[in-house]
């Protein structure tokens, strides 16, 4: 990371810090008043509360998914807490001293700053006052162009009419088991606004988020983009976060008006679990966006974190010509489990849809492609085209792929491409042979496999997504 | 410079190899010829530490190591060059990336400072310009989608930038016309010098009027039956290796 983002979040810091101080932690348990106490909490509207207790009573309904290829233990949800106030600071750790010296070794390895370590791993930091900050600059940069990006708390107060009219209309409260769950109880995430023409000036990163800190384990983010805007969105981190929380239940709208076009890229490196299988976070994510007439949505993801990922980023092609993508790289290591995919929803007219997702899996981990191509009986003209690759390293893993279509309309087409392989001896031996070590040669092998994918990501995510596989492959081969 | 003793090994419990002998000193240029299936491959692919191929009996020193106690990346940093039979391919991995962290991987082994990448290129187009290699095969994936003949060039290409001291070709001439072997030739030839060896296999008499072999071998049934000086390559071409059935053991 550059110096400019040091500097940011050592400032970031100091946000979250500032606005920690008035809670109070539930003990462990879920039901109304829960709900009530979160919504109270944060100052929220009367109709907030009310849509947050809709969402639960219909989540109580609900039943947990189980059609995924995945093998877990059901999380006790009465076990959780729903709202904690953030570590104080006598209980961080004091210095990186005090740091699992594993995670330390692996943020060594992806060459993340020292100050960054520290505020990835939690550690309690001397608060430092920059006041020619980024932040602030880049604040500045945004609000010229009447972009609003912020955290969606500070847009429920701020901007209730868009959170109101928004909210929800991408993925309804009822839409799934974990979107319920999250519509009841999240705790924050972030809203972004782009007016319409505009081009957002910079690429918005959850790095320059205000208030990250707080966000806890059921983030909710919606992003909507008038006629003609344009924007790029990066979240995550290549760096694994400490977090203490099991389960992570995520929702992500996204609204492309008219001729809007919005770019979403993800890496998501949460903890994946010990080499035993023992820990790591569950990831059940709901990730939609909608398109109106000649809008775009891209997707691009690189999961190489979770014990557990439940994930779908889709695109609801509504309007004519609009047009959604979807490229991911999913990687698996040990006992990892993987299910995802996407859902490419076609209604209006000559709507277009590419999926390029690459599989890899290693050890003994189960990664699988799920995804659904529907063309509805008003989509004329409507194409997807499909190339799902699966790459497996040694014999103990598994790779699965369901691909579903659903045609209902005879002029749309649909191409469809699968692969799998294997890295094989030849190819390991040219590496060697070359002089490269087999860890190299793996990740070499293995970037290559995922090329098409990292040339949708953001300049800069990109080699950082080289070398977190490099990092996740370890003890992969041999 | 190299020194195989006794040399035996097997592959899927079948014995391939059966006590070869082959002394290689600096400079010199040596050529093994054989019928299919007599070991050629699995020389190089012992000599270069193949995992398949288990070594049974006899001895290798390269460069005064005991060359079987290294693994194939050690090999590759002491000066071992294999030129693939068959090249395979790398898909998506650009013939550049493959080659700079190759050469990075070695020149830290021997210790020799890094490159940069403008030096690199440099390098890289010098030597894909000797083997008639458009640069924009540099860019493209790793032999992915290359022609036989293009594969071959590129093999060199990588043994050009790899500073070997022993090179070994397998049949790197099977399938080149006659002006990509003649490119080819000129490669090696370019890189012939008093400390660097090399072991060509091959099928054709026609290559060693390009690359004059200081020796001439034949491999059967697992061993070296005959050697000679390069007369020994022309009499092979017109008798076969039939001529040769006594002396096969
Ligand atoms: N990986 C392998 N597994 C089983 N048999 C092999 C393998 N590689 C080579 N062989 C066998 O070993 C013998 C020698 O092969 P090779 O060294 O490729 O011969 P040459 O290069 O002289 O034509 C052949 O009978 C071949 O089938
Ligand atoms: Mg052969």
């Amino acid at each position: 990371m550059s110096e400019q983002v040091e500097h940011l979040i050592r400032k970031e810091y100091a946000a979250g810090f500032h606005t920690a101080i008035d809670t109070d932690t539930l003990p462990p348990g879920l039901n109304e008043d829960v709900v009530r106490f979160i919504s109270a909490k944060k100052n929220e509207p009367e109709w907030l509360l009310e849509w947050r207790l809709q969402a639960f009573r219909a989540w109580l309904e609900m039943d947990e998914p189980n059609w995924a290829q995945l093998n877990y233990k059901a999380p006790d949800y009465q076990s959780i807490s729903y709202f904690s106030s953030p570590k104080s600071m006598e209980d961080r750790p004091q210095s990186l001293d005090e740091v699992d010296p594993k995670l330390l070794e692996t943020y060594e390895k992806l060459g993340i700053p020292l100050h960054e370590q520290e505020m990835l791993a939690g550690v309690a930091m001397d608060v430092v006052f920059d006041s020619v900050s980024v932040v602030t600059t880049f604040r500045e940069k945004l609000s010229e162009a009447g972009v609003i990006f912020c955290s969606i708390s500070e847009a429920v107060e701020k901007y209730p009419a868009l959170v109101q009219k928004h909210l929800g209309s991408v993925v309804p409260q009822k839409d799934n088991y974990f979107a319920a769950l999250n519509s009841a109880v999240f705790s924050d995430g972030s809203f972004v606004y782009i007016p319409k023409g505009v081009r957002c000036p910079m690429e918005l990163s959850t790095y320059f988020r205000i208030n990250e800190q707080n966000t806890g384990q059921f983030e909710r983010t919606l992003i909507v983009a008038e006629e003609g805007s344009h924007v790029s969105y990066l979240e995550g981190c290549t760096a694994p976060m400490r977090d203490e929380n099991q389960l992570h239940a995520a929702v992500v709208e996204l609204v492309a008006n008219d001729n809007a076009e919005i770019k979403y890229s993800t890496v998501q490196n949460w903890y994946p679990g010990d080499e035993d299988g023992k820990g790591g976070i569950y990831n059940f994510v709901t990730k939609r966006g909608v398109c109106h007439t000649r809008a775009k949505i891209s997707w691009t993801q690189v999961e190489t974190g979770s014990a557990v990922t439940w994930k779908y980023p889709s695109c609801v092609l509504r309007g004519d010509h609009s047009v959604g993508e979807f490229y991911s790289v999913a990687l698996t290591n040990n006992y990892q489990q993987a299910d995802t995919g996407t859902k490419m929803i076609h209604i209006g007219k000559n709507t277009r849809s590419t999926i390029i997702s690459k599989g890899i899996s290693a050890g003994k981990s189960q990664n699988t492609y799920r995804g659904l191509v529907r063309m509805n009986p008003g989509a004329d003209g409507a194409r997807n085209y499909t190339q799902c690759d699966s790459l497996l390293i040694g014999d103990r893993c598994g790779a699965h792929t369901f691909p579903y279509i659903e045609s209902k309309n005879p002029s749309a087409v649909i191409e469809h491409e699968a692969t799998t392989s294997k890295v094989s001896d030849d190819q390991m031996f040219l590496c060697q042979q070359r002089g490269l070590d087999p860890e190299k040669a793996v990740s070499m092998i293995v970037n290559g496999f995922c090329r098409e994918v990292f040339k949708e990501l953001p300049m800069e995510f990109a080699v950082e997504a080289g070398k977190l596989l490099e990092v996740s492959l370890e003890g992969s081969v041999g | 410079m190299l020194r195989i003793e006794n040399l035996c090994a097997r592959v899927e419990e079948k014995e391939i190899l059966k006590g070869l002998n082959l002394h290689v000193k600096p400079g010199e240029v040596h050529a093994i010829m054989g019928p299919n299936g007599a070991g050629k491959s699995t020389l190089g692919s012992v000599l270069a530490g193949r995992e398949a191929f288990e070594v049974t009996a006899g001895s290798v020193a390269f460069q005064g190591k005991d060359l079987l106690d290294l693994d194939v990346e050690a090999r590759a940093h002491l000066g071992l060059f294999l030129a693939f039979q068959y090249p395979v391919e790398i898909p998506g991995v650009s013939n550049m990336e493959f080659l700079k962290s190759s050469v990075d991987a070695v020149r830290k082994a021997r210790g020799k400072s890094d490159l940069s990448s403008v030096e690199f290129m440099k390098l890289a187009r010098e030597a894909s310009k000797k083997v008639k290699l458009d640069q924009a095969f540099l860019k493209r994936g790793v032999n992915e989608g290359f022609s036989g003949g293009e594969k071959k060039r590129n093999e060199i290409l990588q043994m050009m930038l790899l500073e070997p001291s022993l090179c070994i070709l397998d049949e790197t001439d099977s399938g080149l016309d006659i002006d990509a072997l003649q490119t080819v030739a000129d490669g090696v030839n370019a890189m012939r010098s008093p400390d660097r060896s090399f072991v060509v296999v091959t099928h054709y008499q026609r290559l060693l009027d390009y690359i004059v072999p200081d020796y001439v071998h034949v491999l059967a049934g697992g061993k070296i039956v005959k050697s000679g000086d390069k007369s020994l390559a022309k009499e092979l071409e017109a008798k076969g290796y039939s001529w040769l059935d006594g002396e096969v053991a």
